[in-house]
């Protein structure tokens, strides 16, 4: 397809899950904010869990489609979302073809960022192994910039079957969900010992507020003072996803997907993965605590998590073949089908698991 | 008796333990991150991701959901013993050639009167001894280098600029450095090199890599031209000597 971008939203970049592998050259890694989401819509349309798609910034662009057919969909954030004027759903495969216009409003409150994925991935070319927008640097993405008024995007081949895949709906419980309060979980480290006890008890047991400091480098969180035991500034180190930096200060800042990747602050703990993916989905103003979770245990939440998108594609999988179902997990969906040519919705529940089908 | 070289294991989340071997800036600490990085980058450990050396430091990058917590970093620790900081993993020199002073050193008068030098007196200095590149890092491409004479050391510029050409050679406080891409800065500019520091567009991306040395070799401004074609044309290779100084 070739989509022309009828306006731009408020800050809209074409994001992959990132250019890793180049961290030791002093590249940050960039890539979706909510790498989550961007693999489930990804894998709600048959796509590779890894194709670039529009991370959308609480408002979204509007854009017409100028050639070609395909399915999109919208994942993460719930935003209004049209085509051709219609409300249509997130989180579920639409076709779309040359002359629809493709429109998402404003954040609902549920999340920031919404994903706009299409079958074959948005095409751009490929910089340093990823198709990620890095701002600072200008590269990657589309020039390196976030959408204008005007720009064209193609879209790479459409997956065999694609078609087949237009009304899957990922299942309800293996969405995200925003706007729940929960804490967020970090394992403590790697400079947790430069700070005092009571340092890491107020970081532990605090709320804190997202200041408008907040962007795709990290948030930077205004809340109680947290004490170190002898200073802020450490002989630079590595700076993974979701470290939380502590300056001299004493505000936590989150450090995210446009990070440096190196820095000389001490870093009190690192964000589970998943609970990165849940704080930037938040905004300025929204209230967070943290934590503390084990090695072990955040390395459990991160294998469940990738359970789930491999069930939601095992069930768009199986959603395309329209045969039997026998996913033990699932328990719910919908199906299209067509019977004279006339398109009908059959949602449908398993009553006993037991059996299977 | 405990290993001395042994470093520390720490959690930096879920995706990354970093291996620490010590908390200051020295090339013996650094040379055994060299050597560790080395080590892992043959092990052939499933699951690590990406390694990242760093001053003291290495941070290893995981698939969690490819390991087991528990013996992943057992396998880590095991590997960590006996690491030795006297075979120099890497003693190669990067010629840097830098045209000094002029329109691309703006600050070169500011430097030398700090000092009380003159402008040959700095750029003598200033080539004189192999920097050791610690790190790469802040920006793309951005060299931490160490062994500048404190006899050019300059405070950074009260007001920064706001864009500074890719190349510009500076000096900020006791560092030296070299911008790699065009960005905003306050280091006080002595020169620039026509070298590309970070070019996208091949690989590897970076001229220097952590663990390298660096010379600095002053060019007139017609030979910063002239390489500066070069290296739009693609034809510039850049000289990498051994330590000795043979050329490789």
């Amino acid at each position: 397809m070739k989509l022309q971008v009828l306006s731009p939203g408020m800050l809209t970049t074409i994001q992959d899950l990132g250019r890793w592998g180049y961290q030791g050259k002093g590249m940050p890694v960039a890539g979706a904010m909510d790498g989550f989401s961007l693999q489930a819509g990804n894998l709600l349309l048959g796509n590779h869990r890894n194709l670039a798609a529009l991370e959308i910034t609480v408002l979204g662009p509007a854009l017409s489609v100028k050639e070609g057919q395909g399915v999109i969909c919208l994942s993460g954030a719930e935003l209004d979302f049209h085509i051709n004027n219609e409300k249509v759903p997130a989180w579920t495969a639409l076709k779309v073809k040359e002359g629809d216009t493709i429109s998402a409003g404003a954040s609902a409150g549920k999340g920031a960022r919404a994903y706009l994925c299409v079958s074959g991935g948005f095409d751009v070319p490929l910089v340093m192994g990823s198709r990620s927008t890095y701002l600072r640097a200008g590269i990657g993405g589309l020039e390196g910039r976030p959408l204008k008024k005007g720009d064209i995007l193609s879209t790479g081949p459409n997956v065999s079957l694609w078609e087949r895949s237009e009304g899957f709906i990922c299942p309800q419980n293996l969405r995200p969900s925003y706007g729940k309060d929960e804490p967020l979980r970090a394992v403590m480290g790697p400079q947790d010992d430069l700070f005092t006890k009571e340092g890491i008890d107020t970081f532990l047991h605090s709320e804190y507020t997202i200041s408008n400091n907040a962007d795709r480098m990290g948030y930077r969180m205004d809340g109680p003072y947290v004490e170190h035991a002898e200073g802020a500034d450490i002989v630079s180190d590595a700076i993974p996803p979701g470290s939380i930096q502590v300056p001299g200060h004493g505000q936590p800042i989150v450090m995210l997907a446009d990070r440096q990747t190196t820095g000389g602050y001490t870093k009190i703990a690192v964000l589970a993965k998943s609970d990165i993916y849940a704080l930037s989905q938040k905004l300025p103003g929204q209230k967070v605590h943290f934590r503390s979770a084990t090695f072990e245990e955040a390395i459990a939440i991160a294998k469940k998590e990738e359970q789930k998108l491999r069930e939601i594609d095992l069930a768009r999988a199986s959603y395309r073949s329209r045969c039997k179902i026998s996913v033990p997990s699932l328990s719910q969906g919908t199906w299209s089908v067509t019977i004279n040519g006339k398109s009908h919705e059959v949602s449908w529940e398993l009553m006993d698991q037991k059996k299977g089908e | 008796m405990a290993d001395k070289t042994k470093p520390k294991i720490l959690h930096a989340g879920d995706s990354c333990i970093v291996a620490e071997f010590g908390s200051t800036i020295s090339i013996e600490i650094n040379s055994r991150v060299q050597v560790f990085r080395k080590r892992l980058s043959t092990a052939g450990i499933p699951g690590i991701t990406e390694l990242v050396p760093t001053y003291r430091s290495l941070a290893i990058y995981f698939d969690p959901t490819a390991v087991d917590p528990g013996s992943f970093i057992e396998k880590i620790s095991s590997l960590s013993s006996d690491i030795s900081s006297s075979t120099m993993p890497d003693s190669k020199v990067a010629i840097v050639p830098v045209c000094y002073g002029g329109e691309l050193g703006p600050d070169m008068e500011t430097v030398a009167s700090h000092n009380g030098l003159t402008m040959e007196e700095v750029i003598e200095r200033h080539c004189k001894p192999d920097y050791y590149c610690y790190m790469l890092g802040f920006t793309p491409g951005f060299s931490y280098l160490g062994g500048m004479d404190e006899t050019i050391a300059t405070p950074r510029l009260d007001d920064p600029r706001t864009l500074i050409r890719a190349g510009s050679v500076g000096i900020a406080g006791k560092q030296t450095g070299i911008y790699s891409i065009d960005s905003p800065g306050g280091w006080q500019l002595i020169g620039r090199t026509p070298l590309r520091l970070f070019d996208p567009s091949v690989e590897p991306p970076t001229l220097l890599d952590a663990g390298l040395w660096v010379r600095f070799k002053p060019i007139t401004i017609e030979e910063f031209r002239k390489i500066e074609t070069q290296v739009s044309q693609g034809s510039y290779k850049p000289v990498f000597l051994d330590k000795a100084g043979g050329a490789i």
